[in-house]
C-alpha cells in the first residue's frame, strides 16, 4: 500500500491527503474520550484546560474529583448498586443463554428461526420502548422499583449478546468430539463440562462480559423500572449530566474508560484464543 | 448422534424387504425415533430461557401494546353513567335528560370517596381541557348534593342520624349478629331491595367502601350524604312500602309521608349549580365518544388528530406537534446516518487495505469508543460543545471566533447530530468494513490496466462492491439513531430531541400513559420494519459483535 515511486504528483497528494483525512477521522473517534481524561485531573471546577493546565503547572492538577467521587456518598452508592446488579444480570443471561445456544445449534430444531427472532428482540427493539413496556407491566406485577426487576430487565437485555456470542463459537464446534467422548463411555454431563465446554468457554466468557457490560452501562432501563434505591452509576452520571454538571463525572468517566480498555483487551484475547482452539486463522 | 443406528448394505431386512435395525424395529422408525428425542433435547435445551424472555421481555412489551387502546377507566369509573349514554345522540346538540345526571351523581359520588373521579378527569383531560378541573371541583361538590336531603331527614326525626338504625334497617339479622362486621360481607334484609332499591344498593356500596377501604364496622358509621339522596327518591317514586316488614318501618313511613314535601331539585340543575360546565353538551360529548372499553384516541393523538364526539378531527393548531416530531426523528436520524457513512466509508476502506498488522491496531481506535459507556460518550461531548468548553477556547484561541462569538453547538439539533455521529460512528465502519475485506483488490487493479482512471475503477468497479456494507450499516445506524433517548436528552436541548423523549415524557411527567404506549407502537412497529429489512438484505444471523 506504499505510495509506488512511479506515482505522479497528483496521486501523491490524493495518497497522503486520504491519509490525512482518515486520520482526523480516527481523531474525531479517539478525541473526545482522550480529552476528558487530562480535564479529569483539573484542580478547578471547570469543563476546559485552564492556563495552569497548559503550562504543566503542577498547581494546575489534583486529584480532588477522585477524591469527591470516592467519598461522596451518592456516588458510593451508586457504585454499589452498580456492582451489585451487573454481576447479578450477567450470571442469569450466561446460564440461560448458554444452553439455549446449545440447544439452538443442534442440526434440528423446530421454529428456529422463530425462536431465534424472540431470543434476539431485545437487542433490537429501542431500549425507550423495552423501558416503557418493562415499566407499564413491572408496575402491574409489583416488581417496579425493586432490585429483582432492574436485574430480571438487565438479565434480559444482556441475552442477545450471550446467544450471538456462544452460538458463534459453536458454529466451528467439531461434533466428533462429543461422539468420541461418549463412545469412550462419558455421559452427556460429563462430555459437556470436561469437552464441550473448556472448548466453547471463550465465546461464552466474551458473551458474559459483553452481557455485564450491557448491564453496567445501561441507564435508560434503570431510569424506568428502578426506583431511588436502584439508582447506578450511570443514572447518577445521567442525573449529573442533565441537574448538576459537577466535574466529578470526568473523573467517573476516566474511570470507566479504564474498564472499557481492560474490557475490550480480554473479548479481543479471547476471541483470537477462540479461533486458535478452533483451527482457524489466529486474527 | 451416537444413539441413531448405523445403516450399512449387510443390515437385517424385515418379511415385508424393510431395513430393520438392531433391535429388530424398522430403521425408518428408529431413525424418527432418534430425531424427535434430538428435537426434543435441543428444546428442552432452549426452553428456560425463552420462558424467561417471553416473562421479562415479551410481556412487558404486549402490555405496552395493549395499554395503547386500552381505555376502560371510564366505563369502570362511570358504570351507570356510560349505560345510560348509550341512548344519548350527540348530534341532535340536546343535553341527555335528568336519567343521565341521576346516574352520573351515582357514579360520581362513589367514585369521589374512592377518590378515582380526579384519574378519570386527567384521562378525559387529554382529550378536552378543563375537564380535569370540572371533575376535582364536581368532586367536591357532589356531597352538598345529598346533603339537601340528609339535612331534611335528620331534622324530621333524630333517628336518622344513628348508623345504628341505617344498619338495622338494611343488614340481614345473620350479618347483624355476625362477630366481626368489620370484615363480613355485608348480606342485605330480605324485601329491602325490592322496597328501596336505591337505597339498598347504595348502602351497599356504602359498606363495602367502609371495610375495604377503613376497614371499619359500616353499622359505626355515618352512611353517604348519597344514601340518603337515594332514600329520598325511593321515597318519592313508585313506593312499594308493603315489601319492608322490618324494624322502624313506622320510621320509614313517616319518611314516606313527608319526603314528597322536601325542598328538591332536578338532578341537572344540582351539576349546574356546582359548574356550568355540565350543561355544556360537549363534556358529555366527550364522556361519550370515550366510554369504549377500547379506543383508537391514544393513536389519533399520536397523528395530530383527535376524537371528538362528531368523529376524528384534527388537533388544535398549538397541539400538533407529533407529526413534526416523528418527521424531525426521521430527519435527523438521516442526517446521522449521511454522515456515518461520509466518515465511516473511507475509514472502513483504509482499514480493509491496509496490511492486517497496522489495521488491527487502528481498529482500537474504532473498537475502544464502541466499548467506551454511552454516559462516558455523551459527557465528552457536552463538555467538549459548551460555550466554554474546550472547541469554542481553541476556536477563539485560534482567532477563528471572537470572545464574544462564541458559537452554540449544544442544546440544539447541532449538538445532537455531532455527538450522535460520534456514538454511532462504529456501528457503520463494521459492517462497512467486513464486506469490504472481501472485495479483491485485484479487480480495482484489473480496471486500472484496462485503462480506467482511479475514479472510474472505484465508482464503476470497487463501489457497486461496496454497497451491501454501506446498506447494512446504515440501516443499523438508522434503526437505532430513531430509538435514541439518553443522548438528544443530554445534548439536544428543545429543538434537537427526538419522539423517545416525548415517550419519556409521558410516561414520567404528564403521565398519560396511553399515548407513550401509543407513540412506542408506532416506533415499535418502524423499527421492526426496517429489521425486517436489515434481514432480507444482511440476515438477522450474520450480526457479528467486536
Amino acid at each position: 500500500m506504499a505510495v509506488p515511486t512511479y506515482a505522479t504528483t497528483g496521486q501523491r497528494i490524493w495518497y497522503y491527503g486520504f491519509r490525512v483525512i482518515c486520520g482526523l477521522i480516527f481523531f474525531f473517534l479517539i478525541a473526545p474520550i482522550l480529552v476528558i481524561i487530562p480535564l479529569s485531573f483539573n484542580a478547578e471546577d471547570f469543563f476546559t484546560f485552564t492556563p495552569e493546565m497548559l503550562s504543566f503547572d503542577p498547581e494546575g492538577y489534583s486529584l480532588k474529583h477522585y477524591r469527591d467521587f470516592f467519598t461522596n456518598s451518592d456516588w458510593q452508592q451508586a457504585l454499589r448498586n452498580s456492582v451489585s446488579i451487573a454481576p447479578v444480570a450477567t450470571l442469569l443471561s450466561v446460564g440461560f443463554g448458554t444452553l439455549a445456544a446449545i440447544g439452538l445449534s443442534s442440526e434440528h430444531v423446530p421454529f428456529r428461526r422463530a425462536i431465534m427472532a424472540i431470543l434476539i428482540s431485545p437487542m433490537i427493539v429501542p431500549l425507550i420502548i423495552s423501558a416503557a413496556g418493562m415499566y407499564f407491566f413491572y408496575s402491574r406485577v409489583g416488581l417496579q422499583g425493586t432490585y429483582v426487576g432492574v436485574v430480571l430487565a438487565h438479565a434480559a437485555l444482556g441475552i442477545p449478546f450471550v446467544i450471538i456470542t456462544v452460538t458463534a463459537t459453536l458454529v466451528g464446534f467439531d461434533r466428533s468430539l462429543t461422539r468420541a467422548a461418549a463412545s469412550m463411555g462419558a455421559d452427556p454431563v460429563r462430555t459437556f463440562f470436561k469437552v464441550q465446554m473448556p472448548l466453547i468457554l471463550p465465546g461464552v466468557i466474551s458473551g458474559a462480559l459483553f452481557a455485564f457490560i450491557t448491564s453496567f452501562d445501561e441507564v435508560v432501563v434503570v431510569l424506568f423500572v428502578g426506583s431511588a434505591g436502584q439508582k447506578t452509576l450511570p443514572w447518577q452520571m445521567f442525573i449529573g449530566l442533565r441537574e448538576q454538571i459537577s466535574p466529578t463525572i470526568l473523573a467517573v468517566a476516566t474511570l470507566l474508560v479504564v474498564i472499557s480498555i481492560a474490557l475490550l483487551a480480554s473479548v479481543e484475547m479471547l476471541r483470537r484464543r477462540s479461533e486458535r482452539l478452533r483451527g482457524m486463522s489466529p486474527g | 448422534m451416537s444413539d441413531v443406528p448405523a445403516a450399512t448394505p449387510q443390515d437385517e431386512t424385515d418379511a415385508a424387504g424393510r431395513l430393520v435395525a438392531a433391535d429388530g424395529t424398522p430403521l425408518k422408525r428408529s431413525l424418527a425415533r432418534a430425531l424427535r428425542r434430538q428435537k426434543l433435547r435441543a428444546l428442552l435445551l432452549i426452553a428456560p430461557l425463552l420462558l424467561f424472555i417471553l416473562l421479562t421481555f415479551i410481556a412487558p412489551i404486549a402490555d405496552m401494546l395493549f395499554r395503547s387502546v386500552e381505555n376502560d377507566i371510564v366505563s369502570r369509573t362511570l358504570p351507570e353513567t356510560v349505560e345510560t349514554l348509550g341512548e344519548w345522540d350527540y348530534s341532535s346538540g340536546e343535553l341527555p335528560d335528568d336519567a343521565a345526571y341521576l346516574a352520573l351523581y351515582r357514579d360520581l359520588s362513589v367514585a369521589t370517596e374512592y377518590k378515582t373521579h380526579t384519574r378519570l378527569g386527567s384521562r378525559l383531560n387529554y382529550e378536552t381541557s378543563g375537564i380535569s378541573s370540572l371533575f376535582r371541583k364536581t368532586g367536591r361538590g357532589v356531597e352538598d348534593m345529598g346533603e339537601l336531603y340528609q339535612d331534611q331527614f335528620e331534622d324530621l326525626d333524630a333517628a336518622w342520624k344513628e348508623p345504628e338504625t341505617w344498619a338495622r334497617m338494611m343488614a340481614s339479622e345473620e350479618w347483624l349478629a355476625a362477630e366481626d362486621r368489620a370484615a363480613t360481607p355485608l348480606e342485605l334484609r330480605d324485601g329491602i331491595a325490592g322496597a328501596l332499591p336505591n337505597t339498598a344498593r347504595a348502602y351497599e356500596q356504602f359498606a363495602e367502601f367502609t371495610q375495604n377501604e377503613d376497614g371499619d364496622d359500616p353499622a359505626e358509621e355515618d352512611p353517604w350524604a348519597y344514601v340518603y339522596a337515594m332514600l329520598w327518591l325511593d321515597l318519592t317514586g313508585p313506593v312499594q312500602m308493603d315489601a319492608y316488614q322490618g324494624p322502624d318501618a313506622a320510621l320509614l313511613e313517616a319518611a314516606a309521608e313527608a319526603a314528597p314535601g322536601f325542598e328538591s331539585q332536578t338532578w341537572r340543575a344540582g351539576f349546574a349549580d356546582i359548574d356550568n360546565d355540565w350543561e355544556d353538551v360537549e363534556v358529555w360529548g366527550t364522556i361519550k365518544a370515550y366510554s369504549g372499553e377500547f379506543t383508537s384516541g391514544y393513536f389519533l393523538n399520536s397523528v395530530d388528530l383527535q376524537l371528538t364526539p362528531e368523529g376524528i378531527e384534527k388537533q388544535d393548531e398549538n397541539q400538533r406537534i407529533y407529526l413534526k416530531l416523528f418527521w424531525r426523528t426521521i430527519v435527523m436520524s438521516l442526517a446521522i446516518t449521511f454522515s456515518c457513512i461520509l466518515l465511516g466509508y473511507p475509514v472502513a476502506w483504509l482499514l480493509a487495505n491496509l496490511p492486517m498488522r497496522v489495521s488491527n491496531v487502528l481498529m482500537i481506535l474504532v473498537l475502544l469508543p464502541f466499548w467506551t459507556s454511552l454516559l462516558v460518550r455523551t459527557s465528552a461531548w457536552k463538555v467538549l460543545l459548551q460555550q466554554q468548553g474546550v472547541i469554542n477556547d481553541i476556536l477563539v484561541w485560534i482567532g477563528l471566533i471572537s470572545d464574544a462569538n462564541r458559537l452554540v453547538m449544544i442544546n440544539n439539533v447541532t449538538g445532537t447530530i455531532i455527538a450522535m455521529t460520534h456514538i454511532l460512528l462504529p456501528f457503520m465502519i463494521l459492517p462497512m468494513y467486513s464486506v469490504m475485506q472481501t472485495i479483491p483488490p485485484s479487480y480495482l487493479r484489473a480496471a486500472k490496466s484496462l485503462g480506467a482512471t482511479n475514479w472510474v475503477a472505484f465508482w464503476r468497479v470497487y463501489f457497486p462492491q461496496s454497497v451491501p456494507g454501506i446498506g447494512a450499516g446504515s440501516i443499523l445506524v438508522f434503526i437505532l439513531a430513531i430509538g435514541y433517548y439518553i443522548t438528544p436528552e443530554l445534548v439536544g436541548g428543545t429543538k434537537g430531541v427526538f419522539i423517545s423523549n416525548r415517550i419519556a415524557y409521558h410516561i414520567s411527567t404528564s403521565l398519560n400513559w396511553g399515548l407513550a404506549a401509543a407513540l412506542g407502537t408506532i416506533l415499535l412497529a418502524a423499527v421492526l420494519l426496517l429489521y425486517w429489512a436489515y434481514d432480507k438484505i444482511v440476515g438477522i444471523d450474520n450480526v457479528k459483535l467486536g
